[in-house]
């Protein structure tokens, strides 16, 4: 059915329009991809710096033991979440609009997966003793919870965007043959297994699906909590918190969802996908972005009514700091800025727009890398014992690494941009094709592969008798 | 009548005598009639832990605990030196620069008075530290102290953000050590050389302990405030006198810190500001900036240097 030579239009100029990055590329890109090489380049040039002198390097002293490397450890745990999670939600519930957007989110998810991996070898005294993690772990420690559970959400969100790009890289070997190099013809053909769309090979791929669907959301759960308990462990202000698991998991869905709209508008823009993420995405994502602020907004509250009420005496001096002292810079522009005025902004109708949208999501981005950094820093700077609030001034090296771990993150979605569609042409036709499936003829056709997603993972778990 | 404790009891009179006295006092409790003259490393060996020691003895290992009596610390503000305990510890362990394993702090009592407060590593039983450790580099020894492997550390400084007490301390850069300590034989109960990227604190001188010394905090401490304990013979001295350890802390209301974190801490503290070496409650004094290993002229062979 790839090689239908009556190809309806959308079909076509869906083709055109994905795959133009991939057969041209502008000199814009070229700029784009040689601004972002020289950004991790310094990055590299940076770590290799820390490297050979040791963390003396940084601004991290003894008070203040942690900085930029694990606020932003935080932050692209918190992005990872959305993408695989948000996909795998709406292909379970069926949400036919989530066709154009699975591969951006999976997309987004894997690169800051990765990023976040980085982020604590970054910050290890030793990382020549990396592997010693492995021969001496000890369950009980959270770090290994950490060590143990990000891998296998990375692992998962691999295969998972790999999974749809089985039939998607038979899509491209088919249909750019002679357009690209031979190399490039050959990874696809590698990347495709085979892949015929025939029935059989559609069932494996609606199990294992299935299977990674399932899969994916307690992972996804499970990585923003054990992020949290490197923390929640502690007996520190601000830290010792009970509700840290979920209100993290909350977090990451916020900061996620407003990460997908500002990729989201990206693309629409510089791709022109005017067609395909639309105003009714915008919207959707709009609610989601609502949603979740106004459940991290309860959260908040919840977390700092607790400890303001009784006010113990470690958290009377944190909040007291965070609220009118020398954290109040940071604390009210993030709270009001990156939590209250973006979800105002996408619970207004008339504020609902897709640049206000687009410029709300930039707004959470931002006041959710503050909210961890002011997570992370004060309540390590407040004193345990009578001796001075702890200081901390990020050094050139730590900003250039955190520059670069954002160069980096916008890098691997570069470059992978150029070698698959952003948008996922096979998922797109197969939406396409089991509408007129049930149009014509409503089961048992040959592309019925499940006109309602709802049943995806219920069907490919009853055929899993037959693959197997 | 401020020097008098000090001054009364001569240098070698001080280290012998105490040294014999709590020795005895460890064999009594034992059960052993003349400890006193048992020599020295009989006594250890036969109370000391390690598997290697244990193996034969079905003795219970000591378990090391101090008591600081706030009562005799006045930061040294009456010797006119910086606190000594620092200093001690300094010397003994070549502490790098920026760090105090043992640290003196002004604090401001419930009444608004203010007192001295030595800090050291509280050897918690329930250790938060150890607990999180994610490769084993920290962990109890037999005798119930929290030790560091520099050579498992991985830097990764989880258990500096879980102590409560702000004991540990990291080695940012390149520490200095003494010459020859590369080829020093390193073991977890004597960190020597340093180095960078690890996680180090106060051991309670488990190298010392283990030769029947007290550690070099105690032994410097010209007013005698600090006494080491062991819970096992239920005794502790200051190398002037010996105590019962369980009546002592009983009879002078002793206290632990942060003692409702459940962390059971063994340093116990007396209540105190220095009364007994004329400190007054509101009086302000300031302790002088204590000096490195360097300016005390530590060395592998003489790790007291020119402390005393």
């Amino acid at each position: 059915m790839i090689d239908q030579p009556e190809m309806a239009r959308p079909e076509k100029r869906l083709e055109e329009v994905a795959f133009r990055p991939l057969l041209h590329t502008t000199r814009g890109w070229y700029v784009w991809l040689a601004a972002l090489l020289l950004l991790t380049g310094v990055g590299f040039f940076a770590y290799a710096h820390q490297f050979q002198k040791g963390l003396g390097v940084t601004g991290m002293r003894d008070t203040v033991i942690w900085g930029l490397y694990i606020s932003n450890f935080v932050f692209f745990s918190g992005v990872s979440m959305a993408g695989t999670f948000i996909s795998a939600i709406l292909r379970i519930t069926g949400a036919e609009w989530r066709r154009p957007l699975t591969r951006l989110a999976e997309l987004t998810t894997v690169s800051a997966l990765l990023m976040t991996s980085l982020m604590p070898l970054v910050d290890m005294g030793r990382p020549d003793r990396l592997l010693y993690l492995v021969r001496y772990g000890r369950l009980e420690s959270p770090l290994i919870w950490d060590i143990m559970v990000i891998p296998t959400y990375l692992a998962a969100s691999i295969i998972y965007l790999y999974l749809f790009l089985i039939p998607e890289s038979a899509v491209l070997r088919d249909r750019l043959n002679g357009k690209v190099s031979e190399l490039r013809q050959g990874l696809y053909s590698l990347l495709s297994l085979g892949w015929q769309g025939r029935p059989r090979q559609r069932k494996g791929l609606e199990l294992g699906a299935g299977i990674m669907m399932l899969i994916i959301i307690p992972l996804g759960v499970a990585t923003h909590s054990v992020v949290s308990w490197i923390f929640g462990m502690t007996y520190r202000a601000g830290w010792d918190s009970t509700i840290f698991a979920p209100y993290f998991a909350i977090g990451a869905l916020y900061s996620g969802t407003a990460m997908l709209i500002t990729l989201m508008f990206v693309f629409r823009r510089v791709y022109h996908l005017e067609e395909y993420f639309t105003e009714k995405h915008f919207r959707y994502l709009g609610y989601m972005l609502a949603a979740f602020g106004v459940l991290y907004f309860y959260f908040t509250f919840a977390e700092y009514l607790t400890a303001g009420y009784k006010l113990e005496s470690k958290d009377k001096l944190l909040l007291g700091n965070l609220f009118f002292g020398r954290y109040s810079w940071l604390v009210w522009p993030g709270f009001i800025g990156g939590q209250v005025l973006p979800v105002l902004l996408a619970i207004h109708p008339r504020t609902r727009t897709m640049p206000i949208l687009f410029g709300a999501s930039l707004l959470v981005n931002v006041g959710m890398w503050i909210k961890r950094y002011v997570i992370v820093v004060p309540s390590l700077a407040e004193p345990l014992m009578p001796y001075q609030w702890g200081v901390y001034t990020p050094t050139w090296v730590e900003l250039a690494i955190t520059v670069a771990s954002f160069a980096g993150f916008a890098l691997i979605i570069t470059i992978f941009c150029k070698l698959f569609p952003i948008i996922s042409v096979w998922e797109m036709e197969e939406g396409w094709e089991s509408e007129a499936a049930t149009v014509s003829a409503p089961s048992g056709s040959p592309g019925g592969m499940a006109a309602t997603p709802a049943t995806i993972s219920l069907e490919g778990l009853e055929g899993s008798q037959s693959v197997l | 009548m401020k020097k008098t404790a000090a001054e009364e009891t001569g240098e070698g009179a001080r280290n012998s005598l105490s040294r014999r006295r709590f020795l005895a006092g460890v064999g009594a409790a034992a059960g052993a009639a003349a400890a006193a003259i048992i020599p020295l490393t009989q006594v250890t060996k036969s109370t000391s832990a390690g598997p290697h020691h244990s193996a034969g003895s079905a003795k219970p290992p000591r378990q090391w605990a101090m008591v600081i009596d706030l009562r005799r610390c006045e930061g040294c503000v009456t010797t006119e030196k910086a606190p000594q305990c620092v200093e001690g510890c300094n010397a003994e362990h070549f502490v790098p620069e920026g760090q105090q394993w043992i640290r003196v702090f002004e604090v401001e009592g419930a009444a608004g008075h203010s007192y001295f407060l030595p800090r050291l590593c509280m050897q918690c039983e329930n250790a938060p530290c150890t607990k999180v450790c994610p490769v084993g580099a920290t962990y109890h020894n037999e005798e119930g102290i929290v030790l560091i492997d520099h050579e498992r550390c991985i830097g990764c400084r989880m258990c500096m953000a879980a102590c409560p007490y702000g004991v540990r301390v990291f080695n940012w850069d390149e520490p200095e050590n003494p010459p020859g300590a590369l080829f020093a034989d390193y073991r977890p109960e004597y960190p020597v050389p340093h180095r960078r990227g690890t996680v180090e604190k106060c051991m309670l001188c488990a190298h010392r302990t283990e030769d029947g010394k007290l550690p070099a905090c105690a032994e410097a401490c010209p007013m005698y405030a600090i006494y080491l304990g062991d819970l096992t013979n239920d005794i502790a001295t200051n190398h002037k006198e010996v105590v019962k350890l369980s009546s002592f802390l009983a009879e002078n209301s002793a206290f632990r810190l942060k003692e409702e974190l459940g962390t059971r801490p063994r340093v116990w503290y007396i209540p105190g500001h220095g009364e007994e070496y004329g400190h007054d409650i509101d009086e302000q004094r300031d302790p002088r900036e204590p000096r490195s290993w360097q300016e005390l002229g530590a060395t592998l062979e003489n790790p007291h240097g020119g402390h005393r």
